[in-house]
């Protein structure tokens, strides 16, 4: 288990206070000037060196990302820009951060916005997070009084000002683009990509979008030097990070962890076990809802990081792990995962739109006992033709869970199936006229 | 995709109060000069605050012109964006989760709860005309299953009792006290920690 002197997050769970003096008494501001007077460069490559992914989901290189910033500023300002729209199902720890760990959020956007050259940083933040909002607003507020940030900040001779603006409930403005869409006052509605929004991102300027776990542990790395945090996990999966266990355990709950620590210690010792014991496990769903749902012939063995995922076909994602135990029913907990991205879907693709509704409905007929065999073929086939074919990843997020589903509970789905009455007993309907509808080849 | 539905019964116009038009300038400030289209959603929550929790449609309007935008693309936002009502809800506005995570912790128990007190369907107001509840995606609170949203704040860790207690608080025009219903910890294990045992402020 990870020693607690290597957590990040020391205030967590808020026993420590959030205020902004706490904070700096837990270090946080202390060698900020530092490690800016070290320059752009350096902290890019800083960044690189620890091997931090993106804590946002997709997991890609934080100082790949940042180094994608043009060099020079030229007539257009450079953007950056805190993705805090979390809503991915199962995943509550940015929540945690935005109301108990601000500063370190602040001190990051000061170095990462100095790293890629901006003077003006946006924190994107849900809606419903109205409280996290305000908490944040006041964190900001007091690091301007302290002149952290603002002109000068921290007497690094860097001007930064950090905007907080709220959505308001739409799930898909946690894609990048469609989040740079609401933040200039539009539907939010994913942008093709390219041009990738480094280069034209915020009302065509270049812009760099970033989680908030990741801009968060920004300050610490740099502090305490990349070495230390990629000696913390595996290589290509390094440092630490926030789970957030929820779901059939003893003890839900958040919990910072070394990437690729068990997913069996993570359920036994931090959440307190599977309600009914291990046994009783059914699936766990790893990373937040997007991603596919491992049996627990997998959960035995499995390592909680981006690539060891990958390879049993799932992934790290958000790191939102759902338990689901063996009194729930596992077609009804996805059919509600596919009500959410049917609910959720923009409507700009048209196999999103209406590909998410077909999973829905199939999905619901298959927990009632309504579906025919045919029809689990037909599911497999929609979550294939929206895969792939969409603007945004969303298309992807809906269609992996259906597809884990049918990957390893395709016998749990084929008990509650039926022939397709019709063509089993061959009727002869007197007055139907197209009978030849009702044979097998062109039912 | 959702849906937004629009009342029927429409004020005839709307106006920003005072204090409000002091605090859109704040939140158009927050953006360049030429982009004050930005400051939308900001503005739309702000119209919410003053028309009893509601957009009407008038309130677009004005909200377009307000920002120099077409009508058409603030009508836009505001029917795209779910928490924006474009009819009346109680004074308290319950939102149930009843995504997965809350839903193998039992949110169809609030669920049924708000349908026992409130109302039989969604966004009806209660008898009393005070209270209306909605079923709704992911708040993101997951470890602290199931819970509710009233207004803006968040009810965590509940059970049959508690949300009982709550909404029979709320039919009497009383807001009780937000957070976990079992007070725990914020995102800490209920059983005590496991992690962050002997950390002190330096």
């Amino acid at each position: 288990m990870l020693n607690d002197d290597d957590r990040i997050f020391k205030n967590l769970y808020n026993d420590l206070g959030w205020d902004i003096n706490l904070a700096v008494a837990r270090g946080d501001w202390s060698q900020t000037k530092h490690l800016i007077s070290k320059g752009k460069d350096w902290i890019i490559k800083e960044v690189k060196d620890s091997e931090l992914r993106g804590r946002g989901g997709a997991g890609f290189p934080t100082g790949l990302k940042l180094s994608f910033a043009p060099k020079e500023v030229g007539s257009r300002p450079h953007y950056l820009v805190i993705n805090a729209d979390e809503s991915e199902p199962g995943t509550c720890k940015d929540r945690d951060i935005l109301r108990f760990e601000p500063q370190k959020l602040i001190e990051g956007c000061l170095i990462a916005s100095y790293a890629i050259s901006a003077h003006t940083c946006y924190i994107y933040i849900r809606g419903e997070y109205f409280r996290e909002g305000q908490r944040l607003q006041e964190s900001i507020n007091q690091a301007y009084e302290k002149k952290f940030i603002g002109k000068n900040a921290c007497d690094s001779g860097w001007d930064l000002d950090i905007y907080l603006h709220y959505g308001a409930g739409a799930y898909i403005c946690g894609e990048e683009t469609a989040l740079l869409e609401s933040l200039e006052g539009k539907k939010g509605l994913p942008r093709l990509k390219p041009p990738f929004p480094a280069l034209v991102g915020l009302y065509g300027c270049p812009t760099i979008v970033n989680n908030v776990e990741t801009i968060a542990v920004v300050p610490t790395i740099l502090m305490r030097g990349a070495k230390w945090f990629a000696s913390l996990g595996k290589p290509k999966n390094t440092g630490t990070k926030i789970f957030c266990i929820s779901g059939n355990v003893n003890n839900p709950c958040n919990v910072e962890e070394e990437m690729g620590i068990p997913l069996k210690d993570l359920i036994e010792k931090h959440a307190g076990g599977v309600i009914g014991g291990w046994n009783n496990l059914q699936a766990v769903i790893p990373g937040g809802s997007s991603m596919p749902l491992l049996p627990k012939s997998i959960c035995e063995t499995i390592n909680m990081d981006f690539d060891s995922l990958i390879k049993v076909k799932s992934g790290l994602g958000t790191a939102g792990v759902v338990v689901i135990n063996k009194d729930q029913d596992i077609i009804k907990c996805m059919a509600r995962i596919a009500k959410f991205y049917k609910h959720e879907s923009c409507g700009q693709c048209t196999p999103c739109r209406e590909g998410c509704g077909w999973m829905w409905r199939m999905l619901e007929r298959m927990a009632d006992n309504e579906a025919t065999y045919k029809e689990i073929d037909l599911l497999h086939d929609v979550t294939k033709q929206i895969e792939g074919h969409t603007i945004c990843a969303f298309g992807e997020g809906a269609a992996w869970p259906v597809q884990g589903l049918l990957r390893h509970f395709r016998k749990e789905i084929e008990k509650r199936c039926h022939e397709e009455p019709l063509i089993k007993r061959k009727s002869n309907i007197p007055y139907l006229i197209d009978q030849h509808l009702l044979e097998k080849d062109s039912a | 995709m959702s849906i937004n539905r629009i009342s029927q019964k429409q004020p005839e116009t709307f106006e920003f109060s005072k204090e409000n038009l002091l605090e859109s300038e704040k939140e158009i400030k927050k953006y360049p000069k030429d982009k004050k289209a930005s400051a939308i959603i900001a503005l739309l929550y702000l119209v919410q605050k003053q028309n009893d929790n509601w957009i009407p449609l008038a309130a677009i309007k004005y909200v377009a012109k307000f920002l120099g935008i077409p009508y058409i693309q603030a009508y836009e936002v505001s029917t795209f964006y779910s928490m924006f009502n474009l009819s009346p809800v109680g004074k308290y506005f319950i939102q149930v989760c009843t995504t997965t995570p809350c839903m193998i912790r039992g949110s169809k128990k609030v669920v049924d709860i708000c349908k026992k007190y409130i109302s039989k369907n969604q966004h009806e107001l209660s008898e009393n005309k005070i209270c209306s509840w909605t079923e709704v995606e992911c708040l993101g609170a997951c470890v602290n299953a199931p819970m509710m949203q009233i207004n803006q704040d968040y009810f965590e860790d509940l059970d049959e009792n508690k949300t009982e207690e709550i909404i029979k608080t709320l039919l009497e025009d009383k807001l009780p006290k937000s957070g976990s219903a079992k007070n725990r910890k914020n995102t800490a294990p209920e059983k005590g920690k496991t992690t962050l045992l002997e950390v002190k402020n330096a």
